[in-house]
């Protein structure tokens, strides 16, 4: 045989690589691949042309009534500029919604170290730790007022993303650590514990959201003394956490039984106890292993708020659709629900994006 | 039943198993284990696998749990006291077959956690602790990394170090070259030896005859949950009593 150098490098074939490479192994790499990139091409021509048409190139920007779109065939992005305000506070009184900014500000400026990659993880936690300890509250009063001169805003006030956000965010915060505490307590060794969180986990997973609220609303009030009656959103929030705290607990419930015996051992053989062990050791690793699942559980919940509509709460999705029953703007429900639907996507999508980077950076290079 | 006392021991005595039995369900795994350990005494335990060798170390840190009969380490006596069990567990160190460590923390962290934790020593000595006990095992330049980064041979090592680093009074090590490519085996037997020579008490399940015969007091066979044997590694390896002995010699001499 004749002698050939073993070490020398050929070009791969030109049709593996590039962008005709590309083309050929994802869009004509078969008869059948090519029937389908025709017809979705086909597909994409008919609808992607008329919705830009009807979205930005004939879509109305400028004005401050309906009449300003008469004039052009497309969208009326009028009614959004015109209640903007109101789709982000709700019936929150304007002359007050100076608060609600100051909040959102405090929450930028407080979460901010907590991007911070030079921030060593340690002083992160326990920044995160106080921020979640004391931001609800300063919020709180901001929202509500009743203190410092502040005047008071009655919960039923609060309406549109601020509402969404808040019954998202507290619903995130407390639904985690209660999810995670069932979690724990179905694995535990204590018969009574793991009986009362299997229950309450079956309990509130085996009824639709909109029953609990409803439930909450409508039927709680029979049961407390005439007279009793407590905040319309407190009693939604308290639905809506432990509604999904039962969520949550399968999810972290998952993570835990992935957790290898090796790891208890070895912390029980260091003389840690329970409670050093699960979050020194267990937990950190499987709620990292988890994450795509309780990004999904909090995308669900971000989207499940808008359930409270039902119990009349003025949130995103509700006070979208309140403005399209004004007469002065009937006919704009498409840009109404299409601008509840991009806002809803944007908040979900970040988290999704959030998330993936967070698994990259928590990834430690273990093999299991 | 079992209150935690302080029984009066001859100074030497570091472990006493007292007719020790346990069961899993109805299945026999420790049949009547007795076993003195003195202070500095490095013993060797062997036999066929599922003969309960592994069962029994892991019992002296009540990782499991046995029905009848009493262990004492170290003047307490084993009880289902959780303050206790955790107390002796401090000063008795553990090596798995599997090394164990965490792997969401790095080589440093691994071996400061317990001490920072569990001794409440402040995290600077701590770490100081552990570079010391990641040189003794020669991976210092490993501290930063992540277990998953390493060989088998060097997790083994980590594991070492990070059990020392409690300062233990006992090191029980379960099996802890079974799990490891044979060109690993060496580099965490000469770690052991080492430890051995430092005068730790130390209890090894190891099929690593070659370690007992250079490191250890005394050896023990273990077959069908008992103790079949007990001798100085001399006259165990050249003149084993019982059949039993001899089969498993045998089987694992001629491998």
């Amino acid at each position: 045989m004749a002698e050939t150098p073993l070490s020398r490098a050929e070009p791969p074939p030109a049709s593996t690589i590039g962008a005709f490479g590309w083309l050929h192994r994802n869009l004509f790499s078969s008869p059948f691949n090519i029937a389908l990139t025709v017809l979705a091409s086909y597909l994409l021509y008919l609808t992607i042309p008329p919705l830009l048409h009807w979205a930005l190139l004939d879509a109305t920007w400028s004005g401050d009534s309906r009449e300003a779109c008469q004039a052009n065939g497309g969208a009326c992005w009028v009614f959004i500029r015109v209640n903007f305000e109101q789709f982000m506070y709700g019936f929150y009184p304007e002359a007050q919604r100076w608060r609600v900014n100051t909040a959102l500000l405090l929450l930028i400026l407080g979460a901010a170290p907590l991007f911070v990659r030079a921030m060593p993880n340690k002083l992160k936690v326990r920044w995160g730790l106080g921020l979640l300890l004391i931001y609800p509250l300063v919020a709180f009063v901001l929202f509500k007022g009743g203190l410092f001169g502040l005047r008071i805003v009655d919960t039923s006030r609060w309406g549109g993303l601020l509402l969404t956000l808040i019954i998202a965010g507290v619903g995130m915060t407390a639904a985690l650590p209660l999810g995670v505490l069932l979690a724990l307590g179905r694995r535990s060794q204590m018969p009574a514990i793991q009986a009362l969180c299997t229950i309450f986990i079956e309990l509130w997973r085996g009824v639709p959201l909109i029953t609990v609220l409803f439930m909450s609303s409508v039927m709680l009030p029979l049961f407390l003394p005439a007279g009793v009656n407590f905040d319309k959103l407190l009693r939604a929030l308290i639905g809506v956490t432990l509604f999904q705290s039962a969520y949550m607990a399968e999810v972290v419930r998952g993570g835990l039984q992935a957790i290898p015996k090796g790891q208890f051992e070895a912390a029980a053989a260091l003389g840690l106890g329970y409670w050093k062990t699960m979050a020194l050791i267990v937990l950190p690793q499987a709620l990292k292993l988890v994450i795509p699942g309780i990004v999904n559980t909090f995308i669900a919940l971000f989207k499940d708020t808008s359930l409270v509509l039902i119990i009349g709460l003025f949130d995103l999705m509700n006070i979208v659709h309140n403005a399209t029953t004004n007469p002065a703007w009937l006919g704009f429900s498409t840009e109404g629900y299409a601008f509840a639907a991009a806002v809803y996507w944007l908040f979900c999508f970040s988290m999704s994006r959030y998330s993936q980077n967070l698994e990259k950076r928590l990834y430690t290079g273990h093999k299991r | 039943m079992n209150e935690p006392s302080s029984v009066p021991l001859s100074e030497q005595e570091m472990i006493r198993m007292e007719k020790v039995h346990k069961w899993y369900g109805t299945f026999h795994v420790l049949k009547d284990i007795n076993l003195t350990v003195r202070k500095g005494e490095r013993i060797v335990v062997c036999g066929p696998s599922g003969s309960g060798k592994s069962t029994a170390i892991r019992c002296i840190n009540r990782l499991e749990e046995f029905q009848r009969g009493r262990i004492v380490v170290d003047g307490q006596e084993l009880s289902s006291d959780v303050k206790q069990v955790e107390q002796i567990r401090r000063e008795v160190g553990m090596v798995f077959q599997h090394f164990n460590l965490f792997p969401h923390l790095t080589v440093l962290e691994n071996c400061t956690l317990a001490p920072t934790w569990v001794r409440k020593l402040p995290r600077r000595q701590a770490e100081d602790i552990a570079m010391r006990y990641l040189e003794r095992v020669k991976i210092p330049e490993q501290a930063g990394k992540y277990p998953g980064q390493l060989s088998g041979g060097q997790q083994q090592r980590v594991a070492i170090a990070r059990s020392l680093c409690m300062n233990p009074k006992i090191m029980l090590f379960d099996e802890p070259t079974s799990a490891l490519d044979p060109e690993m085996i060496k580099e965490v037997l000469e770690t052991m030896v080492t430890l051995a020579e430092d005068g730790m008490t130390m209890i090894c399940v190891t099929h690593e005859m070659g370690f007992a015969k250079t490191v250890a007091h005394r050896v023990i066979f273990m077959d069908g949950g008992e103790i079949i044997e007990e001798n100085e590694p001399e006259e165990f390896f050249t003149h084993p009593q019982s059949d039993r002995t001899k089969l498993f010699l045998s089987q694992i001499l001629h491998n």
